[in-house]
């Protein structure tokens, strides 16, 4: 086995070996699931010292055949856009872990289980390179979060829950039925079956079908995103879900919407792409202020997190259709920000949560006076959410948007109008729970975070400063796969244009 | 000295901050304000040596980029971190190193009750730091760090006493509107990017002389930046956050927004000015709207009861006048003026802050006079910045303004004439404020007469030297000078020579003649607030009477927050709350719940199939698939 294969599997392995845990030992469970998720991180720590920075294809691939008769394998690779997924993956299944020390109260052998099966499932999806499997990492990973968010969630789990399954499966069977539909077509093109994303990269399919496709695909993604309108799963969702669940939800499970529109949508449908192109741009720009405006007038902290999340992953969706370098690198390290910048916050939020049993922006006011370190962490993670520059998020949010200003000045600046918003929604929010005077007596008594807690929140707010003052390392190697996937995008656009004009005689004859 | 140490400029007060956010608590707070102060005198020293090494050059060569590391690197977009030493940011960062010396030097007196110490000093040095990389940045993207990050500390000074509630709303404002500035000056930087090639201040001038003047791009270039300008250096229409801004310890409202940050947006007009020469409209623009904010904010200025914010309507009005010096191309005009001000305006707040601190915090003028025996030197500093401000001969503020003004009066005589009635004003609400404030009769509380002295000399110190520069400081730019000041001589390598914009050839005696008028304009605002406030203090109750609508509109600034609060803040949040419950709540998840319901008719046909436990199938098709995917694999 690779060490893709080891870094997909170990956690399952740990899961199956959970099983066997006699119930009682809560502790022991605890410290063995944080010990395979962190061992996880250190393979993926390996995985990023093995990886050639200067090379645009697929790493460490393994490739074995898998369902001989319907031409599936088992196809993983890394490149330069996986790469900091899996990262973030593995840092962030750790870390919610060990936010979930002492807020559960039930059932903490399932949870840890579908902690670790959920982490298989979301690498899963950022190493496959075969349909099928990818198909199977990305239903395999709804059960866990749906378990998460109905069993471990607040009071409307159930809808909350019900719905998130409802939408993603909503999307998946389009996307199920897409994949067939290409499948057929590559036989039909080619003669051999075979469901290796690499090798369907070359089908061409025609100018309808093509378009269907595409929208089979990306009603899935944007689901997933979520992107304006499909973004009503999330702040039920969100609201609902325990603080870990949040944090992977947030952290991970959005950018497999944005990670498959890269991987999947661009490359595959190239000239639906450039059709749909406005229309994207469209609703990223929407979503962006949309989000924004309605962040702006929740009184749950968690939902205004939630529905900040739908404006910054416009902003993804916007730098990957501006399909250009400085965008699309821009998108991958907004994924990055957003997964560290929002699981943060979903913590911050978590550890007040934990501690007052509310999460109403109106219950609190004045905690800096209780709470200073709370406070003084709260505030970094929000500028870097804001995207004040030296953190992460200016470094992609910036890129995003120089990439689209220049084929899409006009919803450049209306989606920068975004900038503006985020400030105002996040200050607000900061204002109405650390400022002010502690007036409400249930707050007097609050403790400061403790060290488990620090140590949750230390090394994203290393990597929130990391990120936006050295972004060299990240972007270094992402910059010759991203390269490599657009020049393909393009290549294929005129390709088929040229096909086009030479067949435009034919059709009229 | 090297000019590679100029790094050490910026360092010095982000090490200082660093320290103190860590450790401020557990340290003594002499130790602290030691720090913080040391870091500032660190820099400024370095700062020194920068100037030295660069008057050893040839002036040709003053141009010295210091990188530092590669920042952001994607395709073509390529910025490194990296500072731009020339004349222009020597002379800011002395300016910034300095004052704010000075300034931290009071504030380890002015801040010593409070608890909050040592999280004053770690802003306080951050903020010298963000400033430091604003001016010192080789490239938009650098400076934009700077910039922003003077908008952050600019946040976390206002809002420093985070308990009061007006506090905290003022710092969120200040943020919010230089963040409205801020999205134009990055979009300015997009098109500045796609238009150029690159981010780096020498590429983008020297690109910029490929195209002609009045290109459109240009224009939409200048003006994109100017709206970032506007936002951080208060002009029309985003200057509403710089009065509310005074909710801030005083030492911040001296060091931010007077005698620094405020005067970043002009900095940076002035450093593209190659691409300001480039757009007459631009130029014209920026001249207009710093001519109308001038006579505009000191109109307000004129009968506001907070000493602070007639400073703070004063500095609005001031930055005005840089801004018309820019719009004229009188650039080292603008950025001299951007100098004696920070002298003047920063001893002004400075004083402001030793009267409030002497009466336990009252800040409104009618609660004051007779202070000038007990606050007898305190008086007598304000008095020097209250004369530089007034531009009355020989203190520094006479020499830049009249330099603004005669280079306005070469170019617009509508703008100048506008300018010379905006500095009647300033005499006027000065002068008013001098006299309800040290002279009269004592119309102060009986706490505050208990609390009553004079400040320590921690505060008075720094009051002194700043009145010396507010008389002095003004001397390096002389007018009349055969072959130009040497302040403009200084600038020389980065504005060029000055002469094709007007001064030289208009001739001597017309220049002293204006001298003369706008001096005789200054004293008559004096004479009439003499006459107002000293001789017949009956005479501004009767008029304020008469003419209750003009002056309600001015004691309401123009009614401008109400108006902003009306149109735009309040409609937005209505705006806001509708599409959530109703797009949100009603349209989309209406659309949701009825295909949801849908499904759940048609799948009750086949209920005999569902458990009803959800979890128990879901978790046995996982099951099943990892079977199937093991079969596969181990086979």
């Amino acid at each position: 086995m690779g060490l893709l294969s080891i870094l997909v599997w170990l956690p399952l392995a740990g899961a199956l070996a959970l099983l066997a845990w006699p119930r009682s030992n809560e502790g022991g469970m605890k410290l063995f699931a944080l010990g395979v998720s962190l061992a996880n991180f250190a393979l993926s720590v390996v995985l990023f010292r093995q990886f050639v920075p200067t090379e645009a294809g697929m790493q460490l691939v393994e490739n074995y055949p898998w369902i001989a008769s319907i031409g599936a394998s088992y196809h993983l690779g890394v490149d330069g856009i996986s790469l900091f997924l899996i990262l973030l993956t593995t840092l962030l299944s750790a870390l919610a872990i060990l936010s979930s020390w002492t807020s559960i109260h039930k059932k903490m052998k399932e949870y840890l289980i579908s902690l670790l099966l959920l982490e298989t499932g979301m690498l899963g999806v950022f190493v496959s390179l075969d349909l099928v499997l990818f198909y199977f990492f990305w239903e395999a990973m709804l059960v866990p979060m749906y378990l998460l968010i109905g069993i471990w969630g607040g009071e409307r789990r159930l809808y909350a829950a019900v719905k998130f399954f409802l939408y993603t499966m909503a999307g998946s069977v389009l996307m199920l039925i897409a994949i067939l539909v290409m499948y057929f077509t590559h036989q039909r093109e080619t003669g051999k079956y075979t469901t290796d994303l690499l090798q369907l990269y070359g089908t061409h399919f025609s100018a309808s079908t093509e378009m269907w496709l595409f929208a089979a695909f990306f009603v899935a993604f944007a689901i997933k995103v979520p992107l304006f309108p499909f973004h009503t799963w999330l702040p039920d969702a969100h609201v609902e879900a325990p603080t870990a669940g949040s944090v992977i939800l947030a952290g991970v499970l959005l950018k497999m919407g944005t990670y498959g529109l890269l991987r999947f949508s661009l490359p595959l449908f190239p000239n639906a792409t450039q059709t749909f192109t406005p229309l994207v741009i469209a609703l990223s720009v929407i979503g962006i202020i949309y989000g924004a405006m309605v962040a702006l007038v929740q009184p749950d902290i968690k939902k205004l997190v939630a529905y900040s999340s739908v404006s910054h992953l416009g902003f993804v969706v916007l730098g990957l259709f501006a399909l250009n370098l400085q965008g699309v690198e821009g998108s991958i390290l907004q994924m990055l920000n957003h997964g560290v910048s929002t699981g943060a916050l979903f913590l911050l939020v978590g550890m007040i949560y934990e501690r007052r049993h509310t999460r109403l922006i109106a219950d609190f006011g004045g905690l800096w006076k209780v709470v200073p370190v709370f406070s003084v962490l709260f505030m970094v993670v929000m500028f870097s959410s804001i995207g004040l520059p030296l953190t992460n998020g200016f470094v992609g949010e910036f890129l995003i948007l120089v990439g689209a200003f220049k084929d899409h000045p006009l919803a450049t600046v209306l989606a920068s109008t975004g900038v503006i918003l985020g400030a105002v929604y996040m200050l607000w929010m900061y204002q109405r729970v650390v400022f002010g005077k502690l007036e409400n007596p249930e707050n007097q008594g609050l403790k400061d975070v403790n060290t488990r807690e620090k140590w949750v929140l230390a090394p994203l707010i290393v990597l929130i400063l990391w990120m936006g003052v050295y972004p060299k390392p990240f972007l270094a190697r992402m910059e010759p796969s991203v390269q490599k996937l657009l020049t393909e995008v393009r290549s294929r656009q005129a390709v088929t244009a040229l096909g086009l004009h030479a067949a435009s005689p034919e059709v009229k004859r | 000295m090297d000019l590679k140490w100029i790094a050490l400029v910026p360092l010095f007060p982000l090490l200082g901050s660093v320290i103190n956010l860590f450790l401020g608590r557990r340290l003594s707070k002499g130790v602290v304000g030691t720090l913080a102060c040391a870091a500032v005198l660190a820099s400024f020293a370095v700062s020194v040596g920068a100037f030295f090494s660069l008057n050893a050059m040839a002036p040709e060569h003053r141009q010295v980029v210091v990188h530092l590391f590669d920042w952001i690197d994607a395709g073509s977009f390529h910025v490194p971190f990296a500072f731009l030493v020339d004349p222009l940011s020597v002379l800011m960062i002395l300016v910034v190193t300095g004052v704010g010396f000075l300034i931290h030097v009071y504030s380890t007196s002015y801040m010593e009750h409070d608890e909050g110490y040592a999280r004053y000093f770690t802003y306080l040095n951050l903020f010298t730091f963000s400033m430091l990389v604003l001016v010192l940045g080789s490239s938009f993207l650098t400076l934009f760090v700077g910039w922003e990050g003077v908008g952050l500390c600019s946040y976390l000074l206002i809002g420093f006493w985070y308990e009061k509630k007006s506090a905290s709303d003022a710092g969120k404002k200040a943020f919010v509107v230089n963040r409205i500035g801020d999205f134009g000056f990055a979009l300015g930087m997009m098109l500045i990017f796609w238009t150029f090639g690159s981010l780096n201040f020498t590429e983008v001038f020297s690109g910029a002389s490929r195209f002609a003047a009045g290109e459109p791009v240009m224009t939409t270039i200048c003006l994109l930046l100017f709206v970032g300008a506007c936002g951080k250096s208060a002009q029309l229409p985003l200057y509403v956050w710089l009065p509310d801004a005074m909710e801030g310890p005083t030492p911040v409202s001296a060091l931010i927004h007077a005698a620094t940050m405020v005067t970043a947006g002009v900095y940076m007009v002035a450093r593209c000015h190659v691409l300001y020469m480039l757009s007459p409209t631009a130029m014209g623009v920026v001249a207009v709207v710093g001519g109308v904010t001038a006579l505009f904010a000191a109109t307000i200025g004129l009968v506001q009861n907070d000493i602070k914010r007639v400073l703070a309507y004063s500095t609005v009005s001031q930055l005005g006048y840089m801004f018309l010096a820019l719009g004229v191309g009188a650039f080292s005009a603008g950025i001299f003026h951007v100098m004696t001000h920070a002298f003047f305006k920063a001893l002004l707040f400075l004083g402001s802050g030793s009267v409030i601190h002497a009466l336990s915090g009252e800040q409104d003028i009618r609660k004051m006079g007779a202070l000038k025996g007990p606050l007898g030197r305190t008086y007598f500093t304000f008095l020097f910045g209250t004369l530089a401000l007034a531009g009355i001969f020989p203190f520094a503020g006479f020499f830049s303004k009249d330099e603004i003004l005669w280079n306005v009066y070469n170019t617009n005589r509508v703008l100048w004439v506008v300018g010379v009635a905006g500095a009647f004003c300033t005499a006027f609400y000065m002068f008013r404020l001098v006299f309800l404030t040290f002279f009269g009769e004592s119309r102060l509380t009986s706490e505050a007469k208990h609390h009553l002295h004079e400040s320590p000399p921690r505060m008075l110190v720094p009051l002194f030297v700043l009145a010396i520069l507010s008389v002095v400081g003004g001397w390096i730019g002389l007018p009349l000078m055969p072959g130009g000041n040497p302040l403009t001589h200084w600038l020389d390598p980065v504005f060029g020579p000055e002469a094709a914009v007007g001064g030289e050839g208009a001739g001597h005696g017309l220049e002293i003649g204006l001298m003369a008028l706008s001096l005789g304009v200054a004293l008559f605002g004096i004479m009439v607030a003499w006459l107002f406030y000293r001789k017949t203090p009956k005479l501004p109750v009767a008029l304020g009477a008469s003419m209750k609508g003009a002056y309600n509109m001015l004691l309401n600034k123009y009614y401008v927050d109400e108006i902003y609060g009306a149109a735009i803040v309040r409609p937005f949040f209505s705006l806001s709350g509708m599409l959530w419950t109703f797009f949100d709540v009603k349209v989309v998840d209406g659309v949701v719940n009825a295909v949801g319901r849908f499904v759940r008719g048609a799948g009750s046909a086949a209920r005999g199939l569902q458990s009803g436990y959800v979890g128990g199938y879901a978790l046995a098709m996982v099951l099943g698939l990892v079977v199937v995917i093991s079969y596969y694999f181990i086979k």
